[in-house]
């Protein structure tokens, strides 16, 4: 799932500054699973807003809504007979569905309620850690399931690197060394062939860095 | 030859080769870099040039290697793939390759958190084994990577760093062994210190071979202190020093500590010097410079020998 965390409440207080009615927009996507931008998010946040406004002394109205995905069209329509009787919207949608709403409600002003964090799996309540950093050229079959590109911090393909320091990263002692894990996995597999190859350079313009990416299913369209 | 470097005739003439290390200074004065080549000279075949070393942003290793080769000393480029794409390498290793420089280091570089700016967005395009592939596929196919010609090929040695005491340890020897099939010619290893471990680690490189494939460079850091010593355990990944050792120099009063690392230093040169498929040593007197002299001779390894091109 995308991951987020929630903004600091003093710098959505700034972005809300020059605002005195908004919605807050909440989505039942991922952001729900993590527990940052869900329903019961948004009532949480709202409250906290408009107590922290009233104790301002400028008081704050909010419409609270959730959608059932801000990253699809069709839940968004609905808000658009609504939406430009308020100022602002505080979305506390990932990335992705703050902007897509901002390019649907082109007159409505977006603020961003959380921070929008990684593609990444629950370890436990409350704990998430990232698996994938969408590159476009999966190589997990290689590397015994472990993604050398999000789990190594120099994303290198010949790892471990000389910081591999008894399974964890030199960057974070709270954080395994992605190669020593793939290692470990191939031994399991028994596919260390696999690890004495070397590797082609990888191509990155299927990544971030071929500029934004689209997908277009000819089976679909 | 492959590239005709004085480091690469050193060692195929079968010498025990000799290099060091200067640390470009934080700014642009320049004459720092050749205060230090001063003290390096004449007590090696080569001197590495470091690339932002622990990610603390200094002059560049280009322009070290050309103050280096100024004052008379075949410089060595480290060169790290965590600031540079394959564009920006290329164009460095063009230039360099075209101000007379012979030597190549190819390294991962410390991840940006250790310096300065650990903020900074890091590159790795490309991997340091990757690097070896395309410096040599520049060097010996007169080719970019991306097929086309070049107008003169860089000739570099090159070479890679390996640290045999870093995790896991049984993947050392693969990792090594992948470097060479990418294409190094010598390798540095990190600092030693486990003569034990470090025997170990050439045991199973000499079952593959290994030795025989490229020359191994065995690397030394003279102790400054116990001090120092504990400090380099505790805080440098990948480095491992004995309690036995550090107890030798923590023995001795503050004031004589320096000269027993040093005496240590030597003792452990002329031991490496004995092992079968060391073609050399690789001295990291850091901010240490002036010792070099001592430490190299010491060990009986000065003059260093004049091999003709």
């Amino acid at each position: 799932m995308i991951t987020g965390t929630p903004k600091p409440i003093e710098e959505i207080l700034e972005m809300l500054e020059p605002y005195d009615n908004i919605i807050v927009a909440g989505c039942f996507g991922c952001v729900t699973v993590c527990r940052v931008g869900g329903d019961k998010e948004v009532q949480v946040l709202s409250s906290t807003l408009r107590l922290a406004r009233e104790a301002a002394g400028r008081k704050i109205e909010i419409k609270e809504v959730c959608l059932e995905r801000q990253c699809d069209p069709e839940y968004l329509e609905p808000m658009r007979p609504y939406i430009e009787d308020y100022q602002a919207v505080l979305s506390i949608a990932c990335g992705a569905g703050i902007q897509f709403m901002a390019e649907k409600f082109t007159k409505s002003p977006l603020l961003p309620g959380i921070n929008t964090g990684f593609l990444g799996v629950t370890e436990r309540q409350g704990e998430w850690t990232e698996r994938c950093q969408g590159c476009g050229d999966c190589v997990l079959h290689l590397t015994g399931g472990i993604c050398p590109v999000t789990r190594c911090a120099k994303s290198i393909f010949h790892g471990p690197c000389g910081g591999s320091v008894q399974g964890t990263c030199e960057v974070d002692k709270e954080v395994k060394c992605g190669w020593q894990l793939i290692i470990d996995r191939l031994v399991t597999l028994d596919q260390m062939d696999n690890y004495g190859k070397l590797k082609p350079y990888k191509g990155w313009d299927s990544s971030r860095d071929g500029g934004p990416r689209r997908i277009i299913r000819e089976d679909m369209v | 030859m492959k590239a005709g470097s004085n480091l690469e005739r050193v060692l195929e003439a079968g010498h025990f080769a000799v290099t060091a290390e200067c640390g470009p200074p934080r700014g642009a004065d320049g004459d720092k870099v050749l205060k230090k080549a001063e003290l390096v000279k004449g007590n090696v075949d080569a001197c590495n040039v470091t690339d932002n070393q622990t990610s603390v942003v200094r002059m560049s290793s280009v322009a070290g290697c050309m103050l280096v080769k100024q004052t008379g000393t075949e410089p060595l480029l480290q060169m790290v793939v965590r600031d540079r794409n394959r564009i920006a390498l290329q164009s460095d290793l063009l230039g360099a390759a075209a101000l007379g420089v012979r030597n190549l280091l190819c390294l991962s570089g410390d991840h940006q958190k250790f310096g300065d700016d650990p903020q900074a967005k890091n590159v790795f395009d490309i991997d340091s084994i990757q690097l070896i592939h395309l410096v040599k596929t520049m060097r010996d196919e007169g080719v970019f990577p991306s097929g086309d010609k070049l107008e003169g090929a860089p000739k570099f040695y090159i070479g890679c760093a390996i640290n045999p005491f870093a995790d896991p340890f049984e993947i050392r020897v693969p990792r090594f062994k992948l470097k060479i099939e990418a294409g190094a010619d010598f390798v540095q290893t990190q600092c030693i210190y486990n003569m034990d471990k470090f025997k170990r680690f050439m045991e199973e490189a000499k079952k593959e071979g290994l030795h025989e494939r490229t020359k191994i460079l065995a690397g030394v850091t003279p102790l400054k202190s116990a001090g120092m010593a504990k400090f380099m355990n505790r805080m440098v990944a990948g480095i491992e020093i004995p309690e036995e050792f550090i107890k030798r120099i923590a023995d001795e009063p503050k004031e004589k500590q320096a000269a027993k690392g040093i005496e240590m230093c030597i003792e452990q040169i002329q031991e490496i010097k004995e092992m079968e498929g060391i073609a050399g040593v690789h001295v990291m007197a850091i901010e240490w410079e002036e010792k070099l002299n001592e430490i190299v001779g010491g060990a009986g390894l000065l003059p260093r020998p004049m091999v003709e091109q």
